[in-house]
């Protein structure tokens, strides 16, 4: 196994375009290395991305965040400007493992691991991220939502990377939250994954909603139908029940070791009602992150 | 914590019941101790383990030359390397040992009995060789059926894991061979005439997972033989006496020629008492003649050793209306993995003994089924069983409208009660504990919404065995200590202050350690809750044979008869006995030491028993939970363990064992299982899906130390490692219960199970409606 650390990203996108055996990208390690020592895979060559500075920082402007692919949680949490806007994203980032693994766990990396139930996807989705993507036929942006499309499978073609995602700014009435379940408190891989992105105009009417889930299905789903619910209301109860009952019927989960289908199915419809709320509460700004 | 730190329990003592910091913990913290893995050797190998794919199959050949021939590859085995063993059961320690099934679950014979089941090893010069040789091995497997679950294991027609196995335990016995391999009976007095007594009756049935003892250090080892055959083995483990004989026996090497080191030991709870790495490692050192170094993975240890039973289980209890037990009864199903031995044993002889009893009637089954050969987890067999009859104890209580401590109270095992597997109580803390319970400010705390409260009562017998300790006055006057039994959970600071206390010689003085096994006599292992008990009455007697001594040599100083001369225990001196001795100045051990010499030579005290005289621990705990009712989780939210320690000689290692046991016991509540597919393969492997509690998932966990000496032990000590684990299963199942009014009798209670128990119960109160 070799291993490669490029300072740009068109030398990596070469590397990985040009390997004959298995070329594989490395962020913060935190699912590849785990996966090469297991046995699960075992790549011919290691291009780390950390040496590319785009993939590193986190700028800003008035249309919004470019949030590097290789920015680790621990970094988006000490961006207090990405923090207010969205807190939810930022908090969903740093659900991922431990105080130690928030260290390395990177944006680029949990969605492009492939796995349903990455934490920080739907709060990406429910922001309407998009990924800015290079590759040897050059750039081109994909909406985070079109990234994943199974499992272990993503919309990238050989010797593409995810170098950036952008998020817009934060709209003034807006709010955004992520709620997961899992049996204990922490060091757990989601059972379902909530997020939710809404903004109200001055009356407090719902102008736009996103609700994205993870765990329910093969890839992080975006629930238009839950979204449609909670625009043109005032998100009362009977709005919130809607949305919530849109997100059950969006799932088609399995039954695994981490939760029967039937749980699934109704503890999205009660992580939607606790994840529209919060969101609220933000867009409202009766409280900002939690932690 | 009850006391503040370094001031003794009891008055009577000066350096029993304070907190000291123990002598293991600056190298723990600094990480300069050595666990199992942190011991290398110059041109040492890589061992590895060729595991089963398989979940049941027959081994048609096993061809190894490939592995043989690749650069690198020093030495491959497999089970013909042993010495064959004959299906006999011979007497070991306190239980029996089958040494067929010892050396099958280190590398299978003509089958593998479940997934992960070890099949062949290599030593190469790297991991990366150690692992394209295991490629190598060329293994023909037969695919037979399987049996994972233990009532299916049972039904006729299941899968059979031996077809010579034929249930012992049964009269006449049986003319057919099945899974069930031993059969167990207890009775006392007459159940169905209490069952005729009783006014109130209650039957239900019990279903627990297996669950693994979860010691955050895997299997490892490294093991030396010299071409003359003289071997060294260096291993994290709970007994390395064990180990020494073990492998003499599998090997059919003489005893004397393995000396074995315990390594610092991250976690065993029963799990480090038997052997997988260590005969392999001795075999693959002895054909490559070079050092070989064996450590599991996570995976490996989840797959291939522990855990402990998974059941199913039967109880009946009848009371009458004023409240007393008139018969129990109980039918325990466990599994015993792919090899016989289960603890269905210590099971069935737990299960009713909080209680004083006068009608008992239990059978036990140790059943096979293709999963890991089950290893002893604390308290082994006593939490399944105590859980169920726990379970039935609330219901009772509830039914009879009797507060759950006074029920237990009326009904409580005390000086004098003949428990149901024979023997009559000495003096034991059960309604003790209950009493400390009722008056905690838990029991009387208000709960909150969703919130339940669960109690339950707790037993476990303890240990005794054989130990050896020595004690060397040196040459200043300082000490050193050797025990026998792996220090888990703070033994080598117990048993220095228990030598302080005795000689009067500050702690400092005494420098402790585990020794190896050609260090000492004879040592059982650290189990059974016996260490402290066991090693601290052998250092006990080492330190009066230092004084005894001391004594001699004084007196042949002061050239006066030895009865003229007595050690005064206030000022830890020698002195005249009286004044018709003359006047000597005393002699403290320092200056005795300093005259050794002269006197007869060198001083050492020693110690070597067989320590009788163990006594029970109970407890009883109280558990608050809370629910949430929409997603079916349970958090616990306050806990208090309530258990008496004889006497606690470091109260603050009594609480850790007393936590310790309570959070390995909320795992098993809430949420530890063995998950399997319907191929039999185990699907959490790992301790992301094998989901033991995290730290943020436990309250602070209280603790109240009981007090109630055991009169055999020179200071009292009961074992306190185990019964603190018995409790938690009931006592958050009977929390669980109450917050939902859901009667919950399968483990875990996972967050899927509950919120099936409460979405079926809504439905049936609307349906009421
Ligand atoms: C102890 C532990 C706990 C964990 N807990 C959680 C959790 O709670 N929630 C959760 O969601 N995850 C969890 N994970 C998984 C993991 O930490 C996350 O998925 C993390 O975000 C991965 O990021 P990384 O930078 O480490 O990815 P890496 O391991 O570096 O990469 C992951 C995959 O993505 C590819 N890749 C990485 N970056 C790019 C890119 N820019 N473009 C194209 N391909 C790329 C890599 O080739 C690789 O296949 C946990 C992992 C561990 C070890």
């Amino acid at each position: 196994m070799r291993y490669e650390a490029p300072e740009t990203i068109e030398k990596a996108c070469q590397l990985l375009a040009a390997e004959a055996g298995h070329a594989r990208v490395l962020a913060g390690g935190t699912d590849l290395l785990v996966q090469i020592k297991t046995d699960v895979l075992d790549p011919s060559v290691v291009i780390d991305i950390k040496k590319i500075a785009a993939t590193r920082t986190i700028t800003s402007d008035a249309a919004g965040f470019k949030i590097g692919a290789a920015v680790t949680g621990a970094e988006l949490k000490e961006h207090d400007a990405l923090k207010a806007a969205w807190p939810g994203l930022v908090e969903a980032a740093n659900l991922i493992g431990s105080t130690q693994v928030q260290g390395r766990a990177t944006l680029g990396g949990n969605l492009c691991n492939g796995s349903p139930a990455a934490d920080s996807v739907p709060a990406l989705i429910a922001a309407g991220a998009k990924a800015q993507i290079v590759g040897p036929e050059g750039r081109r942006e994909l909406a985070v939502e079109d990234v994943m499309i199974g499992v272990r499978k993503l919309a990238l073609t050989k010797g593409e990377i995810i170098v950036s995602f952008t998020v817009p700014a934060r709209p003034k009435h807006g709010g955004d939250a992520y709620l997961r379940f899992i049996p204990r408190t922490e060091m757990d891989i989601a059972v379902v994954g909530c997020g939710v992105a809404l903004e109200l105009d001055a009356s407090g009417t719902c102008t736009a909603a996103r609700l994205s889930l993870g765990a329910v299905a093969e890839r992080p789903l975006l629930v238009a139908e839950a979204g449609r619910a909670l625009v043109g209301t005032k998100v009362d109860a009977a709005a919130i029940e809607a949305a919530a009952a849109a997100a059950s019927a969006a799932c088609r989960p399995i039954d695994d070791k981490r939760g029967t289908k039937v749980f699934r199915i109704q503890v999205a419809g009660v992580l939607a009602r606790r994840t529209i709320q919060l969101a609220l509460d933000r867009a409202n700004g009766k409280t900002g992150a939690t932690h | 914590m009850q006391d503040k730190v370094k001031s003794p329990m009891s008055s009577e003592f000066s350096v029993i019941g304070t907190r000291p910091v123990r002598p293991d913990g600056v190298d723990k913290v600094t990480g300069r101790a050595r666990f199992g893995a942190d011991l290398n050797m110059s041109g040492q190998l890589v061992g590895a383990v060729l595991r089963s794919p398989h979940v049941h199959a027959r081994i048609v050949k096993i061809d190894t030359s490939a592995a043989r021939a690749l650069d690198g590859v020093k030495a491959v085995v497999t089970q013909k390397d042993f010495v064959s063993q004959s299906n006999a059961t011979t007497n070991f320690g306190e239980g029996t040992l089958n040494l067929m099934h010892t050396v099958t679950n280190v590398l299978a014979g003509d089958k593998v009995l479940y997934h992960g089941h070890a099949v062949a090893a290599v030593a190469a010069t790297s991991s990366a060789v150690a692992k394209q040789a295991l490629k190598l091995i060329k293994v023909e497997y037969e695919v037979l059926p399987h049996v994972i679950d233990v009532d299916e294991a049972m039904a006729p027609g299941a899968p059979l894991l031996f077809p010579d196995m034929i249930t012992e335990g049964v009269k006449p016995a049986p003319t057919t061979p099945s899974n069930i391999a031993k059969r167990i009976d207890i009775v006392l007095g007459d159940v169905e005439k209490g069952f005729n007594e009783a006014d109130v009756i209650i039957e239900r049935s019990f279903k627990t997972a297996p669950v693994h003892q979860g010691y955050i250090e895997p299997h490892a080892c490294i093991a030396t033989v010299s071409e003359d055959g003289q071997a060294e083995l260096f291993v994290s483990t709970q007994g390395h006496w064990i180990v020494r004989m073990l492998c003499a026996k599998l090997l059919g090497w003489d005893i004397n020629k393995i000396k074995v080191t315990a390594a610092e030991i991250g976690g065993g709870f029963g799990g480090k008492t038997v052997v997988y790495l260590e005969p392999l490692a001795l075999l693959l050192s002895q054909k490559s003649r070079r050092p070989v170094k064996m450590v599991m993975s996570r995976e490996d240890v989840i797959r291939a050793t522990g855990p402990t039973s998974g059941s199913s289980m039967t109880i009946k209890m009848g009371a009458t209306k004023d409240g007393r037990i008139v018969a129990g009864e109980a039918l325990l199903k466990f599994q015993a993995g792919a090899l016989p031995g289960s603890p269905v044993g210590p099971g069935c002889m737990c299960a009713f003994a909080p209680y004083d009893l006068a009608n008992v009637k239990v059978i036990g089954y140790d059943v096979v089924s293709n999963r890991p050969k089950v290893a002893a987890y604390r308290a082994p067999g006593a939490p399944i069983s105590e859980y169920a009859v726990e379970s039935v104890v609330d219901e009772l209580a509830n039914k009879l409208g009797i507060d759950p401590i006074e029920f237990r109270l009326k009904n409580v095992a005390k000086q004098g009660t003949k428990a149901a597997y024979g023997p009559k109580f000495g003096p034991v803390g059960m309604a003790e504990a209950l009493e400390a319970a009722k008056a905690s400010a838990h029991w009387r705390t208000p709960l909150g919404k969703n919130q339940g409260r669960g109690i339950a009562a707790g037993f476990w017998f303890n240990i005794g065995g054989e130990t050896t300790v020595s004690l060397v006055l040196n040459e200043d006057g300082t000490l050193g200590l050797t025990a026998g039994t792996p220090d888990i959970g703070g033994l080598r600071a117990s048993l220095c202050m228990m030598a302080s206390e005795e000689l009067k010689v500050p702690l400092e003085k005494i420098r402790v350690q585990i020794g190896d096994t050609n260090q000492l006599g004879y040592n059982f292992l650290t189990g059974g809750s016996r260490s402290t008990f066991s090693s601290g009455m052998a250092t006990v007697e080492a330190a009066r044979d230092i004084k005894k001594e001391a004594v001699k040599r004084a007196a042949k100083l002061w050239e006066l008869p030895e009865e003229a001369v007595e050690w005064d225990a206030a000022s830890g001196a020698v002195r005249p006995a009286g004044p018709n001795a003359g006047k000597h100045k005393p002699m403290t051990l320092v200056d005795i030491a300093k005259i050794a010499g002269k006197t007869g030579g060198p001083i050492v005290g020693y110690s070597r028993l067989n320590a009788h005289g163990a006594a029970p621990s109970f407890a009883c705990h109280i558990a608050d939970v809370e629910i949430d009712p929409e997603t079916g989780k349970a958090s616990i939210v306050r806990y208090t363990a309530i258990q008496d320690a004889g006497r606690a000689i470091h109260p603050s290692y009594v609480e850790g064992q007393y936590q310790g046991g309570v959070a390995q016991g909320i795992g098993w509540a809430l949420n530890e299982e063995y998950i399997y597919g319907t191929d039999g393969k185990l699907q959490n492997a790992g301790f992301l899906d094998y989901r033991i509690p995290v730290a943020s998932d436990l309250p602070m966990l209280d603790t109240i130390i009981i007090e109630v000496p055991n009169p055999v032990h020179p200071y009292g000590v009961r074992g306190v490692g185990e019964t603190c684990i018995v409790p938690p299963l009931a006592a958050i199942s009977n929390a669980v219960s109450m917050a939902t009014g859901v009667r919950f009798a399968e483990l875990p209670m996972s967050p899927p199970r509950i919120l099936a128990a409460l979405d079926k119960a809504r439905a049936e109160k609307t349906a009421k409606m």
